[in-house]
């Protein structure tokens, strides 16, 4: 047993969900308990969809146990299939259908549907929800592709792709969609599908007629795109367009898959990022420490960007999501941190507090983690919340998708000039570091401590963040009052630097000598 | 009201036929698009601050309480989830052990915690992980630090809030014994908001009445006691296995209706003092200024509400009561009263003002139920969040039921907020241009 408080994924049936909400005209026959329809308002609620996700539960109760499970789902997937006239459906079971052993795969076969009905084994004590969406998908992919597709030679006519991964529930999907299109129009690609994103049982089953693959999202494709590539020798482009850098290398992956001129699509300016990026008040930017933890895709993008096109230090790295654990050890053995691969939030929280930094990205979870360190933080990851499923435009992949980046990172961040400022008057005490950032009050400092223990009582058992200005006994008064001078976002580095530097050196006191002495080792 | 009437009550459920036989019921199986009553763990633990609540069960269940917790989950919660794994399942490791060195862990990081639920989920039940026998085993070890119960809010046998109505279930075989012949105490049943609680124990003290107890207590080891000289008051309706559980220690139901409202609130107090002997004037004068400013504010809401039709799809138990105030006191028309569970005593009192026109449905088959929905469309309706914005984005406005669980809506000084929540989505609609 694995004691949880929360967690990164939900079980594998909601990956399911994701993919069958994602599609149209199929619907998803869900052995399940009565409780689990709590799913649903995941794509009401979070994503604001319209409308009810096409999703049919058994809802079997203790009473029905022993006895009529089996003839309920019968029932459930024959009143669905008439009352939603799907093309297709998917049949599995959720964690508690999968202890009473009914087979929804051989009950659904027995059962002579007019339509595919295709089973999926989701091992839900074993696997989670990225998991699960990537087998159902996998899994519609194989059952529906028709495999005796033939495709026209090329000659005369313009490259066709499929686009794979976009997903209900998926962080930007929607948007990132339309950046990918921008692209491929550019490059004159023509796109013969999206899936599951808006793709009909219909749709899939001509998914061989594409002469190449794009995985945007390999969490939820890259299964699918694997036997694809078997099936149909279908070349794959799996380079993620996040980031400036990213998307040029997108474009010339596309442009050779295609035998097209990569030129007007790396000519497009509308990228602002390096510009805004080189302007002087992005200086301010250099080094400052960033910890990024999300799922490895959002993860490994973020982190070139923060290194390469935000001139940021990565100081921390890692993701939740094991599946792939590999693309996050090769990015973090560059930036030279240790990879984190947990999805334990608690072992996410002692790691920010031990790296010390600036700015935190991640998923909702560290945004409330940074919220309690008073650190700043950008979302880049799911799991998020109803806010990160904008109304506006905000994608992440593509040259806009750099634009909305370098907005979303460098807003929580105390502005260049402001830094400044507070630097030139920290002692001043209307630009005393209390005040903190003038645009984030979510984000100032904490105040006094008793104030939280007041807001916080009688559930408070938080850990002091280990950034949190305690008087240290290896501290000389005079030292400690220096130290206050330091403006709040950089002190508790200050402090860690510090007393690392007097343990390696054997000080058993920290004087105004060992902090500048500490302040000259670590000069930048 | 007559003594007889007052003194029956759990046991009316054999005395009044007459009153069910005459009303058709609506009774339906299919999908049901409700909570399960892990749920109730979301409030629970609120108003038990000593209490921690580890649910036994599978990813799903953590998820669906992150679902339901929204940010609260972040407050470093009291309460958890020990998920099972395969190697729970496959019998590799023996679960009891297992769940030994789970508790042991936690409680060892929460030195705070003087209660501890082991809460049984569907998986749990499913592969008859005997919870019982490990909170008695573990009881054992730990108390008096910790008191270790268990409950099951799996969704395979509770419906949202009869998680809770497990949970005080549970802590009625620990309530100290009252001997018979003590002086009578009142026992008011259910988890109230502590604003409208010190309302309640304010007006039973202007009414002379100091012998009162709180199931669930703010303290989960401060239980108040129980025996044959205690009356209680239902709070709320979906306590039936509570109100058993009482009966079974000596206890006696006052019947009442249940305090929403005007009407509501005074039945209740009314009910309750005169139980307890209160001179009827006394009571009136001290339910007199409450009435008064409920009125006033009601006065306000009326005209919006009034007139408008309302279906209420089934989540909580608390639809039958709050449909009667909508009805009576505000003067909405009743079009379809579903709920997951009609418990016929306790709610019999409720019924009666229920026109004949009144569609009244217990359980769900949640597509014939949204069907009547849109052939009859209501002017509101009352559902869950997983049907709320479907429907909107059909044209029909909705309440979404669960904010009626967790808002103070009780007693007279809710009752204009109560009916505030559902003039709001109708205020809205006739607002917005787009």
């Amino acid at each position: 047993m694995q004691l949880a408080v929360w967690t990164y994924e939900g079980p594998p049936h909601v990956g399911a969900m994701r993919v069958a909400t994602a599609m149209e005209q199929l619907h998803y026959v869900l052995h399940a308990p009565q409780g689990d329809t709590y799913a649903d308002l995941l794509f009401t609620m979070i994503e604001r969809r319209g409308k009810r996700p096409p999703v049919t539960y058994t809802t079997f109760e203790a009473r029905d146990l022993g006895k009529d499970t089996a003839q309920i789902f019968q029932d459930a997937a024959r009143e669905a299939v008439t009352r939603f006239n799907p093309q297709a459906i998917i049949v599995g079971a959720s964690c508690t259908a999968e202890l009473i052993q009914d087979d929804p795969a051989g009950l659904a076969e027995a059962m002579g549907l007019p339509i595919p009905a295709i089973p999926l084994e989701l091992p839900s004590y074993q696997r989670k929800e990225n998991w699960g969406a990537a087998e159902t998908f996998y899994q519609i992919v194989r059952h529906l592709a028709d495999t005796t597709v033939t495709r026209a030679p090329r000659e005369g006519r313009k490259a066709r792709a499929n686009i794979l991964g976009p997903c209900a529930l998926g962080f930007r999907h929607r948007d990132d969609l339309v950046e990918i299109r921008k692209i491929l129009c550019l490059l004159d690609v023509e796109i013969n599908l999206v899936a599951p994103l808006g793709a009909t049982p219909q749709d899939i089953a001509r998914i061989g007629h594409a002469d190449f693959n794009i995985v945007l999202y390999p969490e939820i494709a890259d299964e699918a795109a694997r036997w694809l590539e078997r099936t149909f020798a279908q070349p794959c482009v799996r380079t993620i367009p996040i980031g400036v850098g990213a998307t040029r290398s997108f474009i010339a992956d596309v442009a050779e898959l295609a035998g097209a001129d990569p030129t007007p699509a790396l000519g497009d300016t509308s990228s602002r990022l390096p510009w805004w990026s080189r302007s002087v008040d992005s200086t301010y930017l250099t080094g400052k420490r960033v910890f990024i933890f999300g799922d490895a895709t959002h993860a490994v993008a973020a982190a070139r960007i923060a290194r390469e096109e935000l001139g940021f230090e990565v100081c921390g790295l890692g993701c939740y999501n094991r599946e792939f654990a590999r693309e996050i050890r090769a990015e973090a053995a560059a930036c030279g941190v240790e990879p984190l691969i947990t999805d334990d939030h608690l072992a996410v929280e002692d790691a920010i507090a031990a790296a010390c930094p600036e700015l935190v990205l991640g998923t909702q979870m560290e945004r409330h983690i940074a919220k309690r360190f008073g650190l700043p933080c950008a979302v880049i990851s799911a799991p998020v919340h109803v806010q990160d499923f904008p109304a506006r435009h905000s994608p992440q992949m593509g040259f806009e998708g750099a634009n909305v980046i370098f907005d979303t990172w460098v807003h929580p961040l105390v502005m260049g000039l402001e830094e400044h400022l507070l630097t030139m008057f920290r002692e001043d005490f209307e630009f005393s570091d209390e005040a903190g950032a003038s645009h984030h009050a979510a984000h100032s400092p904490r105040k006094a401590p008793v104030a939280d223990a007041v807001s916080e009582a009688p559930v408070a058992d938080i850990p002091a963040p280990a950034m949190a200005d305690e008087p240290g006994s290896l501290w000389t008064a005079e030292a400690e009052r220096e130290l206050k001078k330091i403006p709040f976002f950089v002190r508790g580095k200050a402090r860690r630097n510090t007393e690392n530097f007097a343990a390696a050196e054997g000080r058993r006191q920290i004087d105004l000598e060992t902090l500048y002495d500490a302040k000259a080792h670590y000069a930048r | 009201m007559s003594a007889a009437a007052i003194l029956d009550g759990c046991a009316a459920e054999l005395a009044r036929p007459a009153v069910e036989a005459q009303r058709p019921i609506l009774r339906e199986r299919g999908q049901r698009e409700v909570f399960c009553g892990l749920t109730g763990i979301i409030w629970l633990h609120r108003k038990m601050q000593d209490a921690f609540f580890l649910v036994v069960g599978s990813r799903t269940c953590a998820h669906l309480l992150q679902s339901a917790a929204g940010v609260m989950i972040f407050a470093e919660p009291r309460f958890a989830t020990a998920i099972m794994e395969e190697r729970d399942l496959a019998g590799m490791v023996d679960a009891q052990d297992e769940l030994d060195r789970v508790v042991n862990r936690l409680l060892e990081r929460r030195p705070d915690i003087k209660t501890l639920f082991l809460v049984g989920s569907c998986p749990s039940e499913v592969i008859k992980l005997d919870l019982a026998k490990a909170a008695q085993r573990l009881g054992a070890v730990h108390m008096p630090r910790v008191r270790i119960l268990n409950y099951s809010g799996s969704g395979i046998e509770t419906t949202f809030t009869q998680g809770e109505d497990a949970c005080l279930a549970a802590l009625v075989p620990v309530m100290p014994a009252l001997p018979a012949g003590s002086p009578a105490e009142l026992l008011i049943i259910g988890s109230l908001p502590d604003i409208v609680e010190d309302q309640f124990l304010r007006l039973f003290a202007d009414l002379g009445m100091t012998r009162v107890g709180c199931l669930p207590a703010r303290n989960a080891r401060a239980l108040p006691a129980v025996g044959p000289d205690t009356r209680y008051l239902l709070a709320q309706p979906f306590l039936g296995e509570t109100a058993m559980a009482l009966e079974g220690r000596g206890a006696r139901r006052i019947e009442a209706l249940f305090p929403f409202g005007v009407e509501g609130t005074s039945d209740w107090l009314r009910a309750a003092a005169a139980a307890f002997g209160v001179d009827p004037a006394l009571t009136e004068q001290v339910l007199a200024p409450g009435r008064e400013r409920a009125r006033i504010a009601l006065a306000k809401l009326r005209p919006q509400l009034e007139g408008k039709r309302i279906t209420f799809l089934p989540d909580s138990q608390l639809e039958v009561p709050l449909a009667r105030y909508l009805q009576d006191e505000l003067g909405m028309e009743l079009v379809e009263v579903g709920t997951p569970y009609l418990h016929r005593a306790h709610l019999a009192r409720e019924l009666e003002s229920f026109g004949p026109d009144v569609r009244l449905s217990e359980g769900q088959h949640v597509e014939r139920q949204l069907d009547r929905v849109r052939a009859d469309r209501p002017d509101i309706t009352v559902c869950g969040l997983g049907l709320a914005n479907p429907l909107e984005g059909e044209g029909l406005t909705t309440k979404w039921a669960i904010e009626l669980v967790f808002s103070p809506i009780h007693g007279f000084d809710q009752a204009a907020d109560l009916a505030e929540l559902f003039a709001r989505p109708l205020r809205r609609r006739d607002l917005l241009e787009v």
